[in-house]
């Protein structure tokens, strides 16, 4: 059972709530004070993904953040019901060269949805791309120190 | 922390200032002040981005549209940033590669005056 689960509706704004609590169950859950940014990021970067997702395919449906401590990892699970745009194979991605041709016009407003993907990959110990629920569970985890609560 | 904005011009260089996050809900509004400063013919721009407290991808996307769009008109787009946290996504995406990175605001107006 998860320790403390976050739904919320697809908007922007509650991206960063949903980062804060992240980070305050990371530090509860004895997670290094050094990892922190990375859970934040992390988790920041999935739920983005989740909300962008949902705006285009299911803008009434919420998005779900799961946060477990009961292992010896503290680990986040954010899950949509958007349909699967194959998200898993950008997990690595070396993503410089493509900004380097200048564009004469028509510069993106945001990046591709991978390079969050290969973000959260830079910045968990340990991250599955999971098909689930009709839409996509992104889980990542990090390391607890021994005997916290 | 919500976004805060400001710019100024020094020596024909606009320097945009950036404090708090920028994330999913903040960023389009930094996108509406670089694609207002490229409107106005301000291709030549440093961001500071000293005081800002969290960076995530869709800002960068918003940075790297900026570029994007300065470079259309020959001009350059570099980033004032010392902090490790905030250094961190620009290397994990590989766009250390891309912009120019500097240490504080003087530097960055010296190293953009060295490539005219």
């Amino acid at each position: 059972m998860a320790t403390v689960e976050v739904t919320f509706t697809p908007l922007p704004a509650h991206v960063r709530t949903a980062r804060l609590v992240a980070t305050a169950v990371a530090r509860r859950s004895g997670v290094d004070e050094s990892l922190l940014d990375e859970v934040r990021l992390a988790v920041g970067e999935a739920c983005s993904r989740a909300v962008e997702a949902h705006r285009k395919h299911c803008p009434r449906a919420p998005i779900r953040v799961a946060l477990t401590d009961d292992t010896e990892r503290f680990e986040v699970v954010v899950t949509d019901a958007a349909p699967t745009e194959a998200p898993a194979e950008a997990m690595s991605a070396e993503l410089a060269p493509s900004f380097k041709t200048p564009a004469a016009d028509g510069a993106p407003h945001q990046l591709p949805p991978e390079v969050g993907l290969a973000v959260i990959s830079g910045l968990a110990d340990d991250v599955r791309v999971m098909a689930a629920e009709g839409g996509t569970s992104i889980a990542m985890s990090w390391k607890r120190r021994t005997g916290s609560a | 922390m919500d976004l805060k904005l400001g710019h100024y011009n020094k020596d024909g260089i606009e320097v945009v200032d950036v404090e708090g996050e920028i994330d999913v809900y903040t960023a389009p509004r930094l996108r509406e002040l670089l694609i207002d400063l490229v409107n106005k013919k301000n291709y030549q721009l440093v961001v500071n981005m000293e005081k800002v407290e969290f960076l995530d991808s869709t800002g960068l996307g918003v940075l790297v549209g900026g570029l994007k769009r300065v470079r259309a008109h020959d001009g350059s787009l570099d980033l004032v940033c010392t902090q490790e946290r905030i250094l961190k996504i620009f290397r994990i995406t590989g766009l250390t590669k891309v912009f120019g990175i500097h240490d504080s605001v003087d530097l960055a107006i010296a190293a953009k005056k060295a490539e005219k």
